[in-house]
């Protein structure tokens, strides 16, 4: 059945890899079977839950939704990327010391919509939080203290590393 | 222990044990675990909510030669999940008793493959008559369990309630309505079974209770205890929902390891998790209560129905802890509580975090505000002239030993929250607005730990070693899902021998490694296993100071060396406790009377809650929770145990509903069953209270379950206090306020059931 298979480039966390997989594969079940990189969970597969969010060319996207052929040639980032030489990325750092994370299973979306939220608007206001991660369900928090980690990675002594 | 016990680990906000994994994304779930040659599972399931297979047809376009196909005459043991009793086949075997109960097994390879095979199967049935309500059940003209439907009742009475009501200046009397709710852990269920004619059966899990699991897989099995063995992995959410459906699923997933020859991995999608497996009991509550003039409670009369759905499971004691719940954390002389739980065609209903307490404490606290109206008295009021202190009794004749402290709960939540000056300002300007603002309290308990006479069957086995590499490892079969199991634990161990936080880790939650201490339910794991690691580890530090040498005051390497030395004489360096039962604990369980809990936690909540006119959309805009729940271990942890259960709990209250048809849950998805996004929960404020508990773990009582208990009765009060319509019934959904505020008459009910 090779003859429905496509050849897929993109660059996941800075690395450029190909697979050779169907083209309507959907791009989460690329990154957690052909790449084996786990970290991106599905929690709906539906792109209700956001659990496997991560971004795509700069874009906040579910995975569970996106066909990999519509990924040809794109920049993926995931949860493995954040962390870089060794070093936790701040928001992981503010997740860990404020418990934005309890079982762990929202984490990594939640993280990528924070990174992305992040990106985009250094400042958030309050508001402006809760809207960015409204895509992302999180059944153990309350949100309380996923909104306090962005808070945290947002504040003055995070911006330098966070404007990577 | 002493309320001003100086600690170092235990109080301090450590960092969640397997957080930094969880945060690197490196935590392996049970999806995210391959094994070599592993197949996939899929379940056929039953189309219909009762009736008798009558047979069972392959299609013959797909080639079964390729799959592996179980059926209930495949087992080799018991068809049946072990549990309280065992009612529940583990495989449908001639007839069904509600829709989406397992009939079939295949696995395959490929697993699109197996999921596709399902629907190749063709089941002819014929049909039987089903009921869907408690009060189909009631009625009894069908009966679908037992003689009578009644999967367990109980009657609990207290003095004479019959002669109080001549005597009272009021009597008030309402009925209370919760649906179920699904836990919605993010993390779906599964499993990962592989089965060796000479091993046995071996499963990975997402779980919260191994030995369980275990007890099951022995029964459907017939092995031997030490050839079945159970690996909890990495846990995404459980809230109750994975303390008894594991059984089922990693019996399944065994029996296809079996016939296939492979490992099999079965992982639920979000549909079929919601369709098929547990969700919290929806309850009837009616009171009738009794107050003299002063508004002192003189009788309560609760009449208790709880849906249990088509098996027993853990109905009768989720039915307990309801019925304890149920008078509330108020003194009253005379009190009657009958409650059933009635069976039905659903999915079986089971544990959710609160356990029935939060359907018992939805109706008193719902009720309270009535009677207050009635009466004409403050709901606050109302209250107070009725909390329980120490030295009272409860409905079951518990005498009160420890400190109680509502009064203090109260002052402190009402001033927090800005309670009287903010419901002044709202009378006035809900006027003038179409959004109408008002304040609603809860108070309550939640009884810690199992019921009744629970943790003295559970008889728990925990501990603590030393590894030769170094390192003591915390030795439960308590589980990590989310709530802190693993932090607070090594905390407890660290603290009570006297190394750092980083020195101690959990051992594997693998029945092979560790002792059965119970299952990791009933807000039971920092109080009664950490009190058994407190004891273990004080135990171990006694033995190394008498065996091994080692001094009063020993630096960590001293402790380490002490621990090598001692190995070398023992062989191992182990140290093991069991459950003691505080003193003065006795629980009658004929006469359904004495101490139903070692502890309780106490808790008021207060909401704040709009009601748009126009929109007939309740938001709550800000929610204080002031609770004692003995001393706090974590305080990052704890805190994010209470606001979690209070999201949840407004979820309960104003978005989540199950909507069945022909007893099949038809709303399967996160797209229309809704729970609470980041937009939806308002700030939560917390404050704790720290009583350190004598018998608890560094003085700890239950905590995970008490938030849930409270935001659905303040939500609703609160909104009774905004539009002067008490409304009885939950979830409370905008169409539901439409009708009930009588503006819009012709929102039609949705076909339901």
């Amino acid at each position: 059945m090779s003859s429905n298979l496509a050849s897929i480039e993109i660059t996941v966390n800075g690395e450029k890899r190909a697979v050779h997989v169907p083209p309507m594969k959907r791009l989460l079940d690329v990154l957690r079977e052909d790449l084996r990189l786990t970290g991106t969970k599905e929690g709906c597969g539906e792109g209700e839950c956001g659990s496997c969010s991560v971004r795509m060319n700069g874009e906040l996207v579910n995975s569970c939704l996106v066909p990999v052929l519509q990924a040809q040639g794109a920049r993926i980032q995931t949860v493995e990327g954040l962390a870089q030489n060794g070093e936790m990325h701040p928001l992981q750092k503010a997740f860990l010391s404020c418990g934005g994370a309890q079982c762990g299973i929202c984490t990594p979306g939640m993280l990528m919509a924070a990174a992305h939220l992040l990106e985009c608007n250094p400042h958030p206001s309050p508001a402006e939080i809760r809207e960015g991660l409204s895509g992302n369900l999180c059944r153990c928090t309350g949100f309380a203290r996923i909104f306090e980690s962005v808070v945290a990675a947002a504040a003055p002594t995070f911006k330098e590393a966070h404007a990577r | 222990m002493s309320a001003h016990q100086k600690t170092r680990v235990v109080g301090a906000p450590v960092h969640r044990k397997e957080g930094t994994d969880k945060l690197l994304g490196r935590a392996r779930y049970i999806d995210d675990i391959e094994f070599e040659g592993m197949w996939h599972g899929a379940t056929v399931r039953s189309t219909i909510p009762r009736g008798l297979i009558r047979s069972i047809e392959f299609d013959r376009r797909i080639d079964w030669s390729e799959f592996a196909v179980v059926t209930a005459a495949d087992i080799p043991g018991e068809n049946h999940i072990q549990l309280i009793l065992a009612d529940q086949p583990c495989l449908a075997d001639g007839q069904v008793n509600h829709c989406d109960e397992a009939i079939l097994l295949i696995a395959h390879p490929d697993k699109r493959k197996a999921s596709e095979a399902v629907s190749a199967v063709h089941i002819e049935y014929e049909p039987l008559p089903p009921i869907f309500t408690i009060e189909e059940s009631e009625q009894q003209n069908v009966v679908v369990w037992g003689a009578d439907n009644v999967l367990k009742s109980f009657l609990l009475e207290k003095g004479d309630v019959d002669s109080a009501w001549a005597r009272a200046a009021h009597t008030v009397e309402g009925e209370y309505r919760t649906g179920a709710q699904e836990h919605l852990y993010i993390e779906n269920n599964g499993c990962i079974a592989e089965y060796g004619k000479d091993a046995g059966v071996t499963v990975w899990g997402s779980l919260q209770c191994p030995f369980y699991v275990h007890k099951s897989l022995v029964a459907v099995f017939d092995l031997a205890e030490e050839k079945v063995r159970v690996i909890q992995t990495e846990t995404g959410g459980a809230f109750g929902g994975k303390e008894d459906y594991p059984s089922m699923l990693a019996s399944h997933a065994a029996l296809l390891a079996m016939k296939s020859g492979h490992p099999v991995k079965m992982v639920y999608d979000r549909m079929e998790d919601l369709a098929a497996t547990t969700k919290r009991h929806p309850s009837r509550v009616r009171h009738r209560t009794a107050l003299d003039a002063d508004g002192k409670l003189l009788a309560m009369d609760i009449d208790l129905a709880t849906d249990g759905g088509a098996y027993s499971t853990l109905s009768s004691t989720v039915l307990s802890r309801a019925t304890l719940h149920s008078p509330g954390p108020y003194v009253c002389p005379n009190v009657r509580i009958r409650s059933r739980a009635w069976a039905t065609n659903t999915v079986p209903y089971g544990a959710f975090r609160g356990f029935g307490a939060p359907q018992a404490i939805f109706a008193v606290e719902r009720h309270m505000d009535e009677i207050a109206a009635e009466i004409g008295m403050d709901p606050v009021e109302l209250r107070r002239r009725n909390f329980l202190h120490d030295g009272d009794t409860t409905a079951t004749e518990q005498l009160m030993r420890e400190p109680v402290i509502l009064d203090r709960l109260l002052d402190s939540a009402l001033a927090e929250s800005d309670y009287y000056a903010k419901r002044a300002r709202f009378s006035i300007e809900n006027n003038k607005n179409a959004v109408k603002r008002g304040m609603g309290i809860a108070a309550f308990y939640h009884g810690s730990g199992f019921t009744g006479s629970g943790e003295r069957y559970l008889n728990s086995l925990a501990g603590v070693d030393v590894t030769p590499e170094g390192k003591v490892r915390v030795l439960v079969s308590s589980t990590e899902f989310g709530q802190g199991t693993n932090t607070i634990l090594t905390q407890i161990a660290a603290e009570a021998i006297g190394l750092d936080y980083d020195d101690v880790m959990m051992a594997p939650a693998d029945t092979r490694i560790v002792p059965n201490s119970g299952p990791t339910v009933a807000s039971r794991t920092s109080m009664v296993v950490g009190r058994l690691i407190e004891r273990a580890s004080k135990q171990l530090v006694a033995r190394l100071h008498e065996e091994a040498g080692l001094g009063e005051r020993f630096t960590r390497d001293e402790f380490f060396e002490a621990c090598n030395s001692y190995r070398k004489v023992k062989g191992e360096v182990v140290s093991l406790c069991r459950y003691e039962a505080p003193p003065g604990i006795y629980w009658d369980d004929q006469k359904y009377r004495g101490e139903a809990y070692p502890a309780y936690a106490w808790s008021v909540h207060v909401a704040q809650v709009a009601v748009d006119t126009v929109t007939y959309a309740a938001e709550v805009e800000d929610f204080w929770a002031v609770q004692e729940a003995g001393r706090v271990i974590n305080p990052v942890l704890a805190g994010g145990q209470i606001e979690g259960g209070i999201a949840q709990g407004i979820g309960y209250a104003l978005y989540e509903k199950v909507l069945l048809q022909n007893g099949h849950m038809v709303n399967n998805q996160m797209t229309n069953y809704i729970m609470p996004t980041a937009e939806d929960v308002p700030p939560i404020h917390v404050y704790f209270e720290e009583i350190p508990f004598s018998h608890g773990g560094y003085g700890a009582k239950g905590l995970g379950e008490l938030p849930h208990d409270g935001p659905a009765p303040a939500i609703l009060n609160a909104i009774r206090d905004a539009t002067g319509v008490g409304f009885a019934s939950i979830p409370l959904l905008p169409e539901d306020l439409c009708r009930g505020l009588s503006v819009c008459e012709s929102v039609e009910e949705p076909a339901t059931i």
